[in-house]
């Protein structure tokens, strides 16, 4: 950083010269977020415009949208897209439907010297290996051995076994927190005022909870649903240990980076593309602030 | 607010089958790591601590689970350096393409491991000849600067310039003034930041599959490679409990850091 020789009265180089400053620090995290991680994004991009020899698997640098036609027009890869929009959607919705009520109950009506026990409750689970959390639905829902089976066969039930379905309670399991934890600050930051004037008003609970609560923490269920969506659409691991022959989005690009990368690079563009599309939609609802 | 008396029952419930459903699966993966039998069926077929032995004592596990280790500290090492420049530099001024810089430090954590994950893996074959554990480092250092950074923004906004301002004034250097004034000041949110980072590298998978050289085994690739082995299934298992044993950890010293943090009158 500042490296002058004289003795100046006041501060060193880069307090008198702070663009110098400013360029000293940035050059180094941006060259390389700028060199590693976009220069490889761009080289991706790049390369799904590319073929691969049907012959001897070389790359034939030639552009074409052949890929993207392959990808839009091949019914089975548009069942797979649309089957794991689906499942981002169900996650989305299942997170939500659970996490709101969980953050509510956390926030305002658990006891406050609860709180912070309860937010350690939540928290655990993240930093939990990932893998040991799908794996932990591995044993739950196995259909001859598992948990679930054991639990359900007294009532004359199966468990679901490997499918869609332990695919979205898996995932649903795994980005919860995620939802709970930005919902529940938003329930904290509800001032008492504002409830205490809606009741003065004459709004009973529910009518409180709709027109009062609910604006206030809506942004932070837009933040929430910004990570459980979009590590669904991302995620093929789940698909693979609990999905039986489900497979995701994912899967189809991990299947084929090796022997066509031009391919798996135009089917990974989509995830990007609607992950996007959807931060740019949600922009304006304060969500990223959130975050 | 008057929420009713049965809406706060009905809500204490519903909390309660919520939280049921967060630690069932933990709980069933921490029994079964004692089952006493080859398979892992449920119910347990009785106590025993062999799995444990037979995991303790295995080679793989134990260079999974120190190339793990030493991978999370070179990649937190960077990434503590690279975000916390960042974060100097996007808290303490305002620039033209101020958003599209933030945005690109977000970016390797918003887009989809896999995507991230291909395209390291496509250019680090393609110009540095192959993948290495220094790959491996690059990739995973690359999506901690994030969590680094996030931290050490929120402390170097809330500190604000006046103490560094003062520190100048005083005649001190711009590294003086990072040694003796901030860094002590931000110590905590990065030693924060530092723990996020190491334990986002430590669980990482997807990138990790795409970036690591052959032969490189961390301790989430290990599980993935043996989990579909049934003769390896009890040991995969009690590795797995000890990892939810050891995610208690770091909420304890955040904790710590926390309160040390309120006895010395920072803000956190």
């Amino acid at each position: 950083m500042a490296t002058t020789t004289a003795s100046p009265p006041k501060g060193g180089f880069g307090y008198r010269h702070p663009r110098a400053r400013l360029a000293a620090l940035l050059a180094a995290p941006m060259a390389w977020l700028v060199v590693v991680y976009l220069g490889s994004l761009a080289a991706l991009f790049l390369t799904a415009f590319w073929t691969v020899d049907g012959f001897t698997g070389a790359l034939v640098r030639t552009f074409t949208l052949e890929n993207f036609v392959d990808v839009f027009t091949t019914p089975a890869y548009l069942q797979t897209m649309l089957r794991t929009l689906g499942i981002a959607i169900s996650v989305t919705l299942l997170c939500l439907l659970i996490g709101v009520p969980v953050a509510f109950f956390m926030a305002r009506v658990a006891r406050p010297r609860w709180q912070p026990l309860l937010v350690a409750l939540i928290l655990t689970p993240l930093w939990a290996s990932y893998l040991v959390k799908v794996y932990a639905w591995r044993a739950m829902l196995s259909p001859e051995q598992g948990v679930l089976a054991w639990f359900l066969a007294p009532l004359g039930l199966d468990s679901p076994g490997f499918g869609e379905l332990s695919i979205i309670v898996t995932l649903t399991y795994l980005w919860l927190p995620y939802m709970i934890l930005p919902v529940y600050a938003g329930f904290t930051r509800v001032p008492n005022s504002m409830l205490d004037a809606s009741a003065d008003l004459g709004a009973k609970g529910w009518r409180t909870f709709r027109s009062v609560i609910v604006p206030i923490i809506f942004p932070t269920m837009v933040a929430g649903s910004i990570f459980t969506f979009s590590l669904s659409l991302g995620d093929y691991i789940t698909a693979q240990i609990v999905g039986g022959k489900v497979i995701m989005l994912g899967n189809v690009v991990q299947q084929n980076y090796v022997t066509n990368l031009p391919f798996a690079a135009a089917f990974a563009t989509i995830p990007v593309i609607i992950v996007l599309l959807y931060l740019a939609a949600v922009r304006r609802t304060g969500a990223l602030d959130n975050l | 607010m008057t929420t009713g008396r049965g809406t706060k029952v009905a809500l204490s419930i519903f909390a309660v089958i919520a939280f049921l459903f967060v630690y069932i699966p933990l709980a069933v993966v921490l029994i079964n790591s004692f089952n006493a039998g080859e398979t892992l069926s449920w119910p347990p077929q009785g106590f025993s601590v062999r799995w444990w032995e037979a995991a303790v004592s295995n080679e793989g596990v134990r260079e999974a689970l120190v190339t793990s280790v030493v991978l999370g500290i070179c990649a937190t090492a960077v990434a503590l350096v690279l975000g916390t420049l960042a974060a100097l530099a996007l808290g303490r001024y305002n620039f033209f393409g101020r958003d599209s810089v933030s945005l690109l430090i977000i970016l390797p954590i918003a887009l989809p491991g896999i995507v991230t994950g291909i395209a390291l893996n496509n250019v680090f074959t393609t110009f540095l000849g192959g993948l290495t554990f220094f790959t491996l480092i690059v990739a995973h250092s690359t999506f901690c600067i994030v969590v680094v950074y996030n931290n050490a923004l929120a402390r170097v906004r809330r500190l604000g310039g006046n103490v560094e301002e003062a520190s100048a004034d005083l005649g001190a250097r711009g590294w003086q003034t990072f040694v003796h004034v901030t860094f002590p000041l931000m110590r905590s949110a990065l030693a924060a930041g530092a723990l996020l980072a190491f334990g986002l590298s430590f669980d990482e998978i997807i990138v990790t599959t795409f970036t690591a050289g052959p032969g490189i085994t961390t301790l989430p690739i290990w599980i993935y490679q043996n989990l579909f082995r049934p003769n390896q299934a009890p040991i995969v298992n009690v590795v797995a409990a000890f990892l939810v044993i050891v995610s208690i950890l770091p909420i304890y010293i955040v904790q710590r850091f926390s309160s040390a943090d309120e006895r010395g009158g920072g803000v956190m």
